[in-house]
């Protein structure tokens, strides 16, 4: 008998583009930023510092690999080779592990850089909402780093927390947000800080009657107003724009927004490539400076 | 006299029932979602080995994040006593010479100055993270799919210190998932990861002072492992650890329960 095969409910989209109104032929500098995070990995592929390609995928278990692998993605639907590439620079806290990178910077530095690209200028402060951490940085005009805050310790707020609830409730990840307006009336959040204790919490309150996308609004208020005490530490100053994964669940975001009380930046990029483009514009403006210097 | 504690805890619901300051019955119960019912089967599942009669108990005393629906469970126990109160006593009752106190639930950990009459004068709490309590080994057995009771002896048998970056339960899920990949063996593994939960608690204690001698109480008291790891990072000779340790609360509101 056929055993079925469990829903992966924890799955969100993997995702490769390419750029359809950029010839990577005719571009003088070619750059890499790849982004290798604990849950998620991204490769951008910029041409003259416009976006030519990209690929976002799941890092999986072996990180030195990961790197290649995206990469490999970004590059799937392109005409390009690898060899073609100038410079590449690795971030993400597997960045280490980004064996064919020229060099490293820190993930906080390009997201903000990235946070600039993606949403513009304007933007002062980024919140950035990944697989595995919380961070809230602030920049100035150029997208250079004027103040940080992180939190990597705790599940609670981060992707993983929102993964790992989504499969407790059997409702895919893509769908949390959504599903957690379809409620009569807007529940308090559940009262565990506690990704462990909150999934307890969780069946209990189903136990007593409560529905699935009203336990999601629970959780996902609970996890806004983790979001928002770690913001709250550093002040939010407009342009405030949201990077990582979490960006594209509104049922946290959504709710976060009244906390601050700044609505946030648009763009219809990927925010989980956010720390990727910052690193290949990082290695661009290096190749301009003729300081792109391969030491293999 | 027979006195009763009731432990109606976020795992388990423990029971003890005393006379004349003497053990003479114990149950425990899983608490589920239904307190009451736990509660109140738990309850008669200890009178009967105790050979007692309920209406035999004269004074009934509840303690656990669930100490008010022992109340409306049983509408003639006292009213509840602190986990920090039930502790201490907890503590001396076994061993009167205990200075300092810890108790590792499922859900909460705590650790209590305590002086020569078993009262708590001073006392730290983790109650908001899964990390400084039985849930994080609960989860790490799973990651490594191993039994829970296992976990210890395992964790015994390694040879090698192999250290942990992940603090959350749940990040530390993904390390494990990893190290196993890397072919890091279970053995090694558990111990790290009793080590990186002892090393929390330990520092919990620190917080209020390392006195001798030291009492652990809690479930997780039955695990070799977390036990070992604890003794050597509080350099410590000896823990003392009553048996069947779980019970410790319960045991030390049915104290309570007699002293009023």
């Amino acid at each position: 008998m056929a055993e079925e095969k469990k829903q992966e409910f924890w799955r969100w989209t993997e995702s490769n583009w390419v750029n359809p109104d950029v010839n990577w032929k005719t571009a003088t500098f070619i750059t890499v930023g790849v982004d290798v995070g604990s849950v998620s990995s991204q490769a951008v592929i910029m041409a003259d510092g416009e976006i030519y390609a990209y690929g976002n995928m799941r890092t999986g278990s072996d990180s030195p690999k990961s790197a290649g692998s995206a990469l490999k993605f970004a590059l799937e639907r392109t005409d390009m080779g690898e060899d073609r590439i100038d410079y590449c620079i690795g971030t993400g806290y597997g960045r280490v592990n980004v064996p064919f990178a020229n060099r490293s910077i820190t993930e906080i530095a390009c997201h903000a850089r990235g946070a600039h690209f993606i949403y513009g200028p304007q933007v002062r402060t980024v919140l950035d909402v990944g697989g595995q951490d919380i961070k809230a940085v602030q920049c100035d005009d150029k997208g250079r780093v004027t103040n940080f805050l992180m939190n990597d310790k705790c599940a609670a707020g981060t992707g993983r927390g929102m993964e790992v609830f989504a499969d407790l409730l059997g409702v895919p990840v893509t769908e949390v947000g959504e599903r957690s307006f379809q409620v009569e009336k807007e529940p308090e959040s559940v009262s565990s800080m506690c990704v462990v204790y909150a999934k307890s919490e969780a069946t209990g309150l189903l136990r007593k009657g409560w529905s699935t996308n009203e336990v999601l609004a629970a959780y996902c208020r609970a996890m806004a107003e983790r979001i928002y005490s770690l913001l709250e530490r550093i002040g939010v100053a407009p342009t405030f724009a949201v990077t990582g994964g979490m960006a594209k669940n509104k049922g946290v975001i959504n709710r976060l927004i009244p906390m601050i009380g700044l609505e946030p930046a648009r763009t219809t990029w990927d925010t989980q490539i956010a720390g990727a483009v910052g690193a290949a514009l990082f290695a661009h403006a290096l190749c301009l400076k003729g300081k792109a210097k391969k030491s293999k | 006299m027979i006195t009763a504690g009731i432990d109606c805890g976020a795992e388990n619901t423990k029971t003890v029932i005393m006379k004349d300051g003497k053990i003479i019955g114990k149950a425990k119960v899983l608490t589920g979602f239904d307190q009451n019912k736990a509660i109140l089967e738990c309850y008669e599942r200890a009178c009967e080995k105790a050979g007692a009669a309920a209406d035999q108990v004269k004074s009934l005393c509840a303690t656990g994040s669930g100490k008010d629906a022992v109340r409306k469970a049983i509408p003639r126990a006292k009213e509840g006593v602190s986990e920090i109160k039930a502790m201490a006593k907890a503590a001396h009752y076994f061993f009167p010479n205990a200075r300092t106190v810890v108790d590792v639930g499922a859900e909460e950990g705590r650790a209590a100055k305590v002086d020569e009459r078993g009262n708590a004068l001073d006392f730290a709490l983790n109650e908001k993270c899964a990390a400084g309590a039985g849930a994080f080994i609960e989860a790490m057995s799973r990651a490594l799919e191993t039994d829970l009771t296992e976990m210890g002896p395992m964790a015994l048998r390694s040879e090698r210190e192999i250290p942990m970056n992940a603090q959350c339960a749940i990040f530390a899920e993904s390390e494990v998932v990893g190290l196993i990949h890397a072919n890091t063996s279970k053995e090694d593994i558990s111990k790290a990861i009793h080590d990186a939960m002892a090393n929390r608690i330990v520092s919990m204690i620190r917080r209020i002072g390392v006195n001798e001698d030291v009492v652990m109480i809690g479930g997780v008291g039955r695990n070799c492992g977390f036990v070992s790891a604890v003794k050597k990072q509080l350099g410590v000779e000896k823990l003392l650890i009553p048996e069947e340790p779980e019970y410790g609360a319960a045991a030390g509101a049915a104290v309570v329960a007699g002293e009023t």
